[in-house]
């Protein structure tokens, strides 16, 4: 489904990642970890095009990704959340989904100015998709708000709806449930393991909450100062001495 | 149904620009007011609110690239003089001293000014995809000087400073709206042509707002990295915004002399720009009334001040004196921009919004 090919990406000297491969197939959830600034946050930029890396390629269904403009990547079924939330403050939990449809509503300028017909069919057929997503993720009492004014877990929440609303092949998801409570973290989870099952889109997962991608993923990649350190299921990684030390430092020969 | 005339059954209902009666009414009063005007007012008050109607159109179209899409454009001036020359041009006396082609139907000028002014926006359009913010600002601030200079020098087109040249004199499929008959007077006709351009300029704005197209201009301005990667094509629709934006601007420009019948080029400055900046602050950035409010306010602004002196007797009419009302116009355009930008950034529309809660609520404080 995905491939990312010996990838390397520097910023004047820092190598923020180099050298990363790996294969994201049909159905799977793969996790990406590693220690704070190993480079995850970047190997989801390069995919969805903000960052152009200077080596490597990266492939969707044998489509290839690299260097293409953020929107095109997204036009070709790439949506994402970001780590920061990444909302458009002033617009509704509506609007802000409505824009995840951006490339599935079909009009132009001058339709939207006349608003007669074909642009007024659009917003309403893509309304209703909108509206399903927000009975799938539970928004519905939020719906007409600004969400700027929304508690953090449910802008999360938000974020992860417009994600699903551009009905993407490939969901990338940057630390869905960072500084969320206990609560709000089970929720997430519950809906991440939805959209799995019921829409079946393959997830690559970006996340710190150790509990949650053993719980969640099928295959983790673990990666330290832009090299991955090892690739396996979530037991294999666990045990693995070179993970340890990432995370741990250095054991001292006894 | 009939007791809950909030609850909406269908998404057309929804997506309604007058989604409740009394928005219904309160739109319904107004174009009624604005349309009997002409009966109740003298003819030169009739002459400034038709000019406000046209400096709303202008107001209108900075907000789409300024308040909609957040790009900050300081060289709306020069898109209003390219609209302003191109339709003088299209419609001027061809025996004159001035270019004139003589075509004075306003269904052909109009249109012109505002295509000529567009192509123009789509030209400088690459700049706001290179450049945002305080970047941008200075840039289209260029504008002005470079466009100013042009016409100060083209004298042949624009008559040169202090000369200056007629506005078209318009005329709508054959019927001359530059003269007076026996039905209506000249500022009438004037005043009823602009008032219907502003309605069309008005719910065109509102339709663009509430579209796909709409929606990706304010994504880009709460967010561009994300709006990119929404798959909201940056270039494309900062583009689409100074196209769109520059249109309003032009046919704005066309129509903004028409009822005074003459402009020199040293209008076109920096001043203008900055007080469409002030229309679209103190009326409310990223609404089509807000920019309503606010041209109106600015553009009546110094006939409400000319009123002063008769409740305060120590200020002057007259500008040999001081203090007279001239300084006090000056001063307070200031004061506003700042009271406006501290106390309400969401200008003379929050106020609205505010003053609609409060009684929605009342008695009861929330």
């Amino acid at each position: 489904m995905l491939r990312f090919e010996d990838v390397r990406l520097s910023f004047a000297g820092v190598k923020a990642i180099d050298g990363v491969s790996f294969t994201v197939a049909k159905d799977e959830l793969f996790a990406v970890i590693g220690p704070n600034g190993a480079g995850k946050t970047s190997i989801f930029n390069v995919i969805s095009g903000v960052y152009r890396p200077q080596h490597g390629r990266v492939t969707l269904d044998g489509t290839d990704l690299t260097g293409l403009r953020p929107d095109k990547v997204a036009k070709l079924g790439v949506a994402r959340t970001f780590q920061n939330v990444e909302l458009f403050q002033h617009l509704t939990v509506l609007e802000n989904l409505m824009l995840g449809r951006h490339h599935h509503i079909r009009y132009g300028t001058l339709a939207a100015i006349a608003w007669l017909g074909r642009a007024r069919r659009e917003e309403i057929a893509n309304r209703a998709v909108v509206e399903d997503i927000v009975d799938f993720l539970e928004l519905a009492q939020w719906r007409r708000l600004p969400v700027g004014l929304l508690p953090y877990g449910v802008q999360k929440r938000v974020e992860l709806g417009r994600a699903l609303a551009m009905e993407p092949k490939l969901l990338l998801l940057d630390e869905p449930v960072a500084g969320m409570n206990l609560e709000e973290t089970e929720d997430m989870a519950r809906f991440i393991l939805d959209v799995r099952e019921e829409l079946g889109i393959p997830m690559i997962l970006v996340e710190h909450d150790m509990g949650l991608v053993m719980d969640l993923a099928d295959r983790v990649m673990v990666v330290d100062f832009g090299v991955p350190v090892a690739t396996g299921t979530p037991a294999e990684v666990q045990h693995n001495p070179d993970v340890l030390r990432a995370y741990l430092g250095e054991v001292e020969a006894a | 149904m009939r007791n809950r005339p909030l609850l909406r059954t269908s998404y057309n209902q929804e997506l309604a620009l007058l989604d409740t009666t009394s928005k219904k009414v309160a739109v319904g009063i107004l174009l009624a007011v604005g349309v009997a005007l002409p009966w109740l007012v003298e003819d030169q008050l009739l002459q400034l609110i038709g000019l406000a109607c046209v400096t709303a159109i202008g107001a209108i179209g900075l907000n789409i690239v300024t308040g909609y899409a957040g790009q900050v454009s300081l060289g709306h001036a020069f898109f209003l003089a390219i609209g302003a020359y191109t339709a003088a041009a299209i419609a001027g006396d061809p025996d004159a001293r001035t270019i004139g082609f003589g075509v004075r139907e306003i269904l052909i000028w109009l249109p012109a000014a505002g295509v000529v002014a567009a192509l123009a926006g789509v030209l400088v359009a690459p700049l706001a995809t290179r450049l945002r913010g305080l970047y941008l600002a200075i840039v289209t601030l260029g504008l002005v000087f470079i466009g100013g200079h042009v016409i100060n020098e083209w004298s042949s087109l624009t008559g040169g400073p202090g000369i200056g040249r007629q506005p078209p004199a318009p005329t709508l499929l054959g019927y001359d709206l530059n003269t007076g008959d026996a039905f209506l007077t000249r500022d009438q006709k004037l005043y009823l042509l602009m008032l219907v351009l502003l309605v069309i300029a008005a719910l065109a704005a509102r339709n663009l707002a509430r579209s796909r197209v709409g929606r990706a201009f304010t994504a880009i301005r709460d967010r561009d990295i994300a709006a990119g990667v929404m798959g909201v094509n940056l270039a494309r629709y900062k583009t689409i915004a100074f196209g769109v934006s520059s249109f309003y601007a032009g046919c704005a420009g066309a129509l903004l002399y028409v009822g005074i019948g003459y402009f020199d080029p040293t209008t076109f400055n920096l001043l203008l720009s900055v007080q469409y900046i002030a229309m679209i602050l103190i009326g409310g950035a990223g609404t089509v009334s807000g920019a309503v409010l606010g041209a109106f306010l600015i553009t009546l602004l110094p006939r409400l001040i000319r009123e002063v002196p008769s409740f305060l007797p120590f200020i002057s009419n007259s500008p040999a004196e001081s203090p007279n009302a001239y300084q006090l116009e000056t001063v307070l355009y200031g004061v506003l921009i700042i009271v406006f930008l501290i106390f309400e950034p969401r200008g003379l529309f929050g106020i609205w919004i505010r003053l609609r809660n409060y009684w929605k609520a009342w008695p009861f404080s929330y």
